[in-house]
Order: C-alpha cells, then sequence, then structure tokens
C-alpha cells in the first residue's frame, strides 16, 4: 500500500492496530504501574542480589565477584540461629494469631445475625492508631512499671514487680500477635461468609455431628482465608525489626535487627544485602513448603 | 442480639469475641490514658490529670511538620496508587493479554517480600544512582507498596460490573475516555473511595521504607520512632496518638452516618 | 439488490488465539431486513455481531457498514447501536438518564430531548417510567429501556444480542411480536442473533445458520425449514428424521432413492444428484401421517408399531419402532379431537404414510 508511509497512512495504521489488539491496548493502560514496578522493584532486587557478592571496604564497595558474605553467612553461627530464630517467632506469631482469630472471624461469620459490620469495625479501631505506638503500648502492658506489674502488686499477688515479661522472644510473640491480629481475621472472615449454607445443612444432613461438619466441611472451605491470613502475617513479621528492638531486648532480637545494623551501625551493605537474600529465599521456600503442605491436606480431605 | 439466649447464659463464642476484643483493645487504650498523665514518666502509678502533653503537641514545630510531611506524602500516593491501580485493574479484567498472569505476579511482589527487603533494595538503588533521599524517594516507595493494594480493591470491584456496561458506553457513541468518566466512574466510585482510604492509611502509617529512605525531613512515624528512644519527646507524642485516633474516629463515623443517610434517602425517593 | 446491500462481510475472520472464531464469513444483509443469526452457542454468531458493533475487530476481511470500512472506526463512530444480552442498563442512572446517555452530542435542545425520550417511552410502552431507577425495573422493562436507549440514536442498523433469552416464555413470546412491529414501523435494519430456532423462525426475514465459525445456509425461514439444503440445518432447525439411501432412478423432476428402513422412496426434489449418490432422506415428524389400517398402496408408507409417547399439549410426539431401525422414528400429530388416546396404546401396529414433497433429500458428507 502506497499510502501507508505518509505520515497521515501511519497515523491509519497504528489506528487499526490500536483497534484491534487489545494486548496493546491492555499493556498500555498497564505502562504506568508496570514502569514503576520495574524503576522500584526488579532493578532494585537486582542491585540487591548483585550487591550481596560485593565487599565494603571503608565507605567504597569492592566491585569484584566475591562469595565471602555467603561463606561468612554460614561460618558465623549468628547469621543462620538468627535466621532459624526469626522463623520460629514468626511461625509461633502466624499460629497464635490465625488460632486466635479464627473462632472470633466464625462467631461474626455465623453467629452474628444484624450488625456485621458494626463488628468488623470494632476489630479494626484498635488499628487506626499508629503501628510503632501499638508496640509501645506493650511495654506500657509488659514493663517493669506497667500494667500488669502494677496491678498485681496493688491487688496484693506481688511484692517486687516481675522483671522477665518484657524483652523476651515471647513479648515479641504477644506484641506482634496482637499487632497483626486484624489481618488474619479479615481474610478468613471472608473465606467464611462465602460458604454456601446449604453445604453445612447438607453435613448435618449426612449425620455428621457439629464438630464434623467443621473438620469436614467448614475448614476445608474456609482454608483459602486461612492461608491468606497465615501469609499476611508471616511474611511482614518475619522481616520485622522493630518490634523485637522494642519489646525484645538482646535475647528478642531477629534476622530484621541484623539487617537493619548492616545498613546502619556496622556500615557493611554487601553483607546485609547477602543476609537479605537468604532472608528472601529462606521465606519463598518456606512458603513454598506451606503452600504445598496445605494443598496436600485439602487433597486428602476432598 | 445474635442468639436467643438469655443474657446471663451466653455462647461460647460471645464469650470469647468479648475477650478477644479486650485483649486487642486493652493495651491501645492505655496510650490516650497516659496522654492525660502529669507525669513524662509512661509507669504506674498514675500522677494526676493534665491537658499539658496536648499544649506540648501543639508547640511543637518538628512534630507538626512531620505530621504534615505524612499527610502530603499520604495524600499524594493515595492519589496516585489509586489511579495507577485504576489504570492497571481496567487493563487486566478488560482486555485479553498474553503474560496476563506473570506481570499480575510481578505487581504484587510487595506484599510478598519483607518491607525491609523492599527498603534496603530501593536504598542501594537510589545512592548507586547517586539519587539523595528525600520525602520523594519516600513517597515512590510507599507508592510501590500501594499500588497493589489498590488494584486487588479495584480489580474486585472491576469484576463486580459487566463489561456490556461499558460497551454500551462506546456503542452509544461516547469515546474510551467519556465512557469511562460517564460510565466506569461512577459505578466503581465505591472501590476508588476504599482505596484510597486504604493506601492513605497505609502510607500514612508505613515506617520501614520511610526509615531507610527519608533524610533530614521525617514522616511521622519515623519522628514516634525517634521519640520513642527519647522519654522526654514520649507524652506528647502519646498526645498526638491519641489526636489522630480521635480524628480518625469522628471521620469515620461520620462517613458512616452519611452513608447510612444516603441509603436511606435513595430508598424513599424511588417508590 | 446487491447495491443496497446495508452490511456486507467480505472474507471476514476472527481467531482468539488458535480458535476460529469465524471462518470467512462473506454475506451482505439487506436495508430495513429483519437478519438473525443462528446457531448453538460458540457457533461464531455473538462474534460477528460484536465485530459490527466494532467490539471486536476481525482478523482479516473487511465489513463494509453502508458502503464504508469499518476497519479504522472504533465503536463509538459507527452508525449501529445494540441491545445487549444482559440489557447493560447503567445501574448509576434512571430510566430518563440511560436513554437520554447517547444523546449528548445530539445538538438537541433540553426541551426538545425531552420530548424525544417521551416519544420513545411510548414507543416501548414505558410512558411514565422515566424516574424509576434501573434496579427498579423488571426483566422485560429492563429489555425495553435497553431498545429505547438505542432506537433514540436513530441507528442504521440495530444489533440484537438473544435479547429474548431472559425472560420467561410469555412474555418471550409477546415481545418477538413488539419487536416484529417495532422493526416494520421504523425500517430499522435489524440484526439478531439468538440460538433459539423457533424465535429465528417468527421473528426473520432471512436466518443465517451458523456452526463452528461458518455461516452454512443464509435463507428465508420457510426455505431452512421446508428444504434446508445440509444435515446439519435440517437437524439445528426442528426436529428431523433421517434415513440413509442411494440415488437409483432420475427423471425430469423426479427422483427414485433406495432405502433400507423406507424401501423406494420417491421425491420431487429439484436438487440433482448423479445416479447411485448417498444421500439422506429426510422427513419432519410432522410430515408422516400414522394410520391403523394397512394402506392399498404399499410404495408411500412404512408398517411399524407404536413405542412410547409424549403429550405436549397442542401436539403429541410418538416414537414408532420400524424394522432395520435402532431408533424409533419420530411422528408429531396435533391434537385436533383427542386422537391421542387412540394412538397410545404401545405395540399396536401403525403405517406411516408420506406424500412425495415431505421429502428433503441431501447430501451425505
Amino acid at each position: 500500500m502506497n499510502n501507508a508511509v505518509t505520515p497521515s497512512g501511519i497515523r491509519l495504521e497504528l489506528r487499526k492496530l490500536f483497534l484491534k489488539s487489545e494486548p496493546v491496548r491492555g499493556y498500555t493502560l498497564l505502562s504506568p504501574t508496570l514502569l514503576a514496578m520495574i524503576l522500584g522493584l526488579a532493578m532494585p532486587l537486582v542491585v540487591l542480589f548483585t550487591l550481596s557478592f560485593w565487599l565494603q571496604e571503608y565507605l567504597d564497595f569492592i566491585r569484584t565477584f566475591s562469595l565471602a558474605n555467603y561463606v561468612e553467612f554460614f561460618q558465623k553461627p549468628i547469621y543462620v540461629k538468627l535466621l532459624l530464630k526469626s522463623i520460629r517467632i514468626s511461625g509461633m506469631v502466624t499460629i497464635a494469631t490465625v488460632l486466635l482469630a479464627y473462632p472470633m472471624a466464625y462467631f461474626i461469620a455465623f453467629r452474628v445475625k444484624s450488625n456485621k459490620l458494626i463488628w468488623l469495625i470494632l476489630i479494626t479501631v484498635p488499628f487506626w492508631t499508629s503501628y510503632l505506638l501499638r508496640v509501645f503500648a506493650w511495654k506500657i502492658m509488659l514493663g517493669y512499671n506497667g500494667v500488669i506489674n502494677s496491678g498485681l502488686k496493688s491487688l496484693g499477688f506481688l511484692t517486687e514487680p516481675l522483671a522477665f515479661l518484657l524483652y523476651n522472644p515471647t513479648s515479641v510473640v504477644i506484641t506482634l500477635a496482637h499487632a497483626w491480629a486484624a489481618f488474619a481475621i479479615l481474610p478468613i472472615y471472608v473465606s467464611l461468609e462465602k460458604i454456601d449454607r446449604s453445604l453445612l445443612e447438607a453435613g448435618r444432613d449426612l449425620g455428621e455431628n457439629a464438630w464434623m461438619t467443621f473438620l469436614r466441611v467448614t475448614l476445608p472451605l474456609s482454608l483459602p482465608g486461612v492461608i491468606a491470613a497465615s501469609l499476611l502475617v508471616f511474611i511482614p513479621t518475619v522481616g520485622d525489626y522493630v518490634t523485637p528492638s522494642l519489646v525484645g531486648g538482646p535475647r528478642g532480637i531477629m534476622i530484621g535487627n541484623i539487617i537493619q545494623s548492616m545498613f546502619g551501625q556496622s556500615q557493611n551493605w554487601p553483607m546485609g544485602a547477602a543476609i537479605s537474600v537468604m532472608l528472601m529465599f529462606t521465606v519463598a521456600a518456606m512458603i513454598g513448603l506451606f503452600l504445598w503442605g496445605t494443598h496436600s491436606y485439602r487433597k486428602r480431605v476432598a | 442480639m445474635n442468639t436467643n439466649r438469655p443474657w446471663w447464659r451466653p455462647d461460647g463464642f460471645y464469650i470469647y469475641a468479648v475477650l478477644y476484643l479486650i485483649f486487642i483493645y486493652l493495651p491501645v487504650l492505655f496510650l490516650p490514658v497516659f496522654s492525660f498523665n502529669n507525669s513524662k514518666y509512661i509507669a504506674f502509678p498514675l500522677k494526676g490529670f493534665t491537658l499539658k502533653w496536648y499544649e506540648a503537641m501543639i508547640n511543637n514545630p518538628p512534630m507538626l511538620n512531620a505530621l504534615m510531611n505524612s499527610i502530603k506524602i499520604g495524600l499524594i500516593v493515595a492519589i496516585l496508587s489509586t489511579i495507577f491501580g485504576l489504570l492497571a485493574a481496567k487493563a487486566v479484567t478488560r482486555y485479553r493479554m498474553p503474560g496476563r498472569a506473570p506481570v499480575v505476579g510481578f505487581i504484587m511482589i510487595p506484599l510478598v517480600i519483607p518491607e525491609i527487603i523492599l527498603g534496603i533494595s530501593l536504598l542501594i538503588l537510589l545512592s548507586l544512582a547517586d539519587i539523595p533521599l528525600s520525602l520523594l524517594t519516600v513517597g515512590f516507595a510507599h507508592l510501590l507498596l500501594c499500588v497493589p493494594f489498590s488494584m486487588l480493591v479495584l480489580v474486585s470491584r472491576m469484576e463486580g460490573f459487566d463489561k456490556s456496561m461499558e460497551e454500551a458506553g462506546l456503542d452509544l457513541g461516547e469515546n474510551a475516555w467519556m465512557t469511562f468518566w460517564r460510565v466506569t466512574f461512577p459505578i466503581v466510585l465505591p472501590g476508588i473511595i476504599a482505596s484510597l482510604l486504604l493506601t492513605f492509611t497505609i502510607s500514612f502509617d508505613e515506617f520501614v521504607l520511610a526509615f531507610f529512605l527519608s533524610s533530614i525531613e521525617q514522616t511521622l512515624p519515623v519522628y514516634i520512632w525517634s521519640s520513642l528512644r527519647f522519654p522526654s519527646k514520649l507524652p506528647p507524642t502519646l498526645a498526638l496518638g491519641a489526636a489522630i485516633f480521635m480524628a480518625s474516629f469522628i471521620v469515620v463515623t461520620f462517613a458512616e452516618w452519611i452513608r447510612r443517610r444516603g441509603v436511606r434517602l435513595d430508598s424513599t425517593s424511588g417508590i | 439488490m446487491e447495491h443496497d446491500a446495508i452490511i456486507s462481510f467480505q472474507n471476514v475472520s476472527k481467531h482468539f488465539g488458535k480458535v476460529k472464531a469465524v471462518d470467512h464469513a462473506s454475506f451482505d444483509i439487506q436495508r430495513g431486513e429483519f437478519f438473525s443469526l443462528l446457531g448453538p452457542s460458540g457457533c461464531g454468531k455473538t462474534t460477528l455481531l460484536r465485530m459490527v458493533a466494532g467490539f471486536e475487530m476481525p482478523s482479516s476481511g473487511e465489513i463494509f457498514l453502508d458502503g464504508q470500512p469499518m476497519s479504522v472506526s472504533p465503536p463509538n463512530r459507527r452508525p449501529v447501536n445494540m441491545v445487549f444480552q444482559n440489557y447493560a442498563i447503567f445501574p448509576h442512572l434512571d430510566v430518563r438518564g440511560n436513554i437520554a446517555f447517547g444523546m449528548r452530542k445530539s445538538g438537541l435542545s433540553k426541551g426538545d430531548l425531552n420530548k424525544r425520550i417521551d416519544e420513545v417511552l411510548e414507543l416501548i410502552k414505558l410512558p411514565g417510567y422515566g424516574s424509576r431507577g434501573a434496579d427498579e425495573l423488571s426483566g422485560g422493562q429492563r429489555q425495553r429501556v435497553a431498545l429505547a436507549r438505542a432506537l433514540i440514536k436513530q441507528p442504521k442498523v440495530l444489533l440484537l444480542d438473544e435479547p429474548l433469552g431472559a425472560l420467561d416464555k410469555k412474555l418471550r413470546e409477546q415481545m418477538q411480536i413488539e419487536l416484529r412491529q417495532l422493526q416494520q414501523q421504523l425500517g430499522i435494519t435489524f440484526l439478531f442473533v439468538t440460538h433459539d430456532q423457533e424465535e429465528a423462525l417468527t421473528l426473520s426475514d432471512r436466518i443465517a445458520v451458523m456452526s463452528e465459525g461458518q455461516v452454512l445456509e443464509i435463507a428465508a425461514p420457510s426455505q431452512l425449514y421446508e428444504s434446508p439444503s445440509s444435515r446439519f440445518v435440517a437437524d439445528f432447525i426442528g426436529t428431523m428424521n433421517f434415513f440413509e439411501g442411494t440415488v437409483t432412478a432420475i427423471t425430469a423432476n423426479n427422483m427414485t432413492i433406495a432405502t433400507q428402513v423406507l424401501g423406494e422412496v420417491r421425491t420431487t426434489c429439484e436438487e440433482s444428484f448423479p445416479l447411485g449418490a448417498e444421500v439422506w432422506v429426510a422427513i419432519r415428524p410432522e410430515k408422516f401421517r400414522p394410520e391403523f389400517t394397512s394402506p392399498a398402496r404399499d410404495i408411500d408408507s412404512i408398517e411399524g408399531r407404536m413405542g412410547p409417547s409424549a403429550y405436549l399439549g397442542d401436539r403429541s410426539h410418538f416414537y414408532v419402532h420400524i424394522a432395520n431401525r435402532d431408533d424409533p422414528v419420530l411422528v408429531a400429530l396435533q391434537n385436533l379431537e383427542g386422537s391421542v388416546h387412540q394412538l397410545s396404546r404401545p405395540d399396536q401396529p401403525v403405517w406411516l404414510r408420506w406424500s412425495e414433497d415431505a421429502v428433503v433429500v441431501l447430501a451425505k458428507d
């Protein structure tokens, strides 16, 4: 075609292409988001990965490939120990949060007949306070002159305050379980709410008692919500350094604190990058394992 | 309210729900208590009622400055991420695109990696590229974090109404842009509002990214973090926390009241 | 005829990945016609309609609308309007707002526009419904509003995508009559998509039968029903009994076919088949006349035994077992004078008669 090379011809052809091709239109709409994500997510992760193979020399980087950071990671026991401890603490937080949240979500989904929204708002209200202040609140609760100690003292149960309440892994678990409560309730509630009520009646109708109906119908059907809740709690808490440094004390520190110090006082960015990469891979592996486990559980039940 | 048992013999679930509420409310309620306590130490016993921390809060330029920064970033991030999220949600719900699933997965990555990794990797990139840290870099990081949330909210809203509504708009002679304004926008408006509220809240309360990516100009969470280490700065911070809590409580109550009124007006005017 | 085509499909194909939704469609739709695209779901009829509206673009080929090629026109610049399958009534606007939606650039003054809307509301028999919300309308009313919203634009072609599918039977039949009247009254070309063959037969001037992306046959309803051109069309439109046969004799306008089941079948079929061709002999259920005594001549009848029957109100269906055939033959009979009871004794011998012009001969493919 002759007119295809004239400017108006090219415009016409482009216009045809735009009208004809849904991928072109779709990716045009996606382009701002994709651009931001490539600049702010893909590139930084590539750079993080690269940096983990470099070394720090005072304020500069030695930009030659080296496995030294990874060697150090596995040789010094502290890193692996902290990583495992973080996973343990975070895992306990996840289990505690989900176990505590499930009955509450169940209550709102099945027992509350009207005003469900009010209950949902009631649950989220405490989370309108700053995350940092929420964590700090547990210092007030568990501290030496805190609520629990003062309360027990004034009731005559104690003469001296208990010092062991704060600054240990348990206080980190309690604080995190409290801070992420709403994130666990909402997805579980949504998945419970979606369950077709006639399925539960069918379960009862087929001769199962309430508890067996729950185990064989309700629980498997709400599993997507439980999975979402678990991931939503596990992923952010495993890398957290705020809570451990406020309520954890020296015994309660987690892998996030080490990473943060590598970018702060210790000034060893490549080492920090290597620890981050290890954390990322471990988390990915944990999630994969977890999803695989729940998947095979669901298969067994079905 | 929810069962027909007498109140003195409540359902086990009901007792559990009340205990659960106590668990999530109790610690948080002590924050405002100490904001009225006449002592700079956050410890028992209480020393008497005072409003001086609220006065100190108003006369604390660094803190108010941090508050303003957080509001500014929150507003801009909320608007931008909602626009990005809306465009992306429209693309993935309305067009057949090859590679859609991996692209969506890629956009959702910020939801599944710990924030500290997001923060330090951006920090490394910025320092290697010699880009100075500022509120802008914090805002950009918040945008990355908020777009996936916005997109999740808006995708579910977009999936909730039929594509043929938009086709009808085009069919009746409006171009894509006017169809968006006259059809899509009014229908997804509740989703847009939800997205704005959610992303503002996320940005306003975000600490980790701001901690790594801000310089002298602080956001409110960064300021709070520093005040947690200096006991003298703490009581006014608690006062601010309590004030923000009250303000958001009033806003949400008011919004809910408006919504209910709106619903009532709608249902009476129709018949 | 050809010069008055309002829509002309020229070699139009549409692929979704590997699936050929429409495969080389070439045909014209005449101005003022009520034209139906008929076929089972997934046959490509909706895709064809959506290509006319501009929601899908042909992978190859070109659609001409009133002589203009459409490949560079977005949906909003095409002189066609659509009634959607689910009506797509805007939920945030009332009836008046929905109808006025497309009139923003009409240049009418507010008063004139209101008058037009009132006229259209009158036309669709919903006067006084202007301020109703979308959620306060019944299915039939929504359908009318969708119709009004499209018609007020005075399109050259009105596209209807299975618009009656969601309505119950009574309402559907009433809307069929109204649609037909509306089309004749306004003289607008209607392009109508349906999978319901009865609906297509009732409404259309011409019908295009589609299957797996191909347009198999385009013809007037009576011709499609009485002398379909392929086994698929014969089977899809109404019900049909098929018998295998071979052409054994051909005269000027008569043909004899030897079948295993019916014996020698004579027909007045115009289509010419070569001697010895393998063919299908097809007879509609209502073209068989059952008799309970052996007819005098045996050439146009077959003996069988009564099988199960179904009472359908206005008519009854009988299944008749015939020697040399596994499936029973379906016979339909109007229930004129209680004939049901007489016929429904099982295992009773019965003779099925047919006339020469009831026989349709179709090529075996």
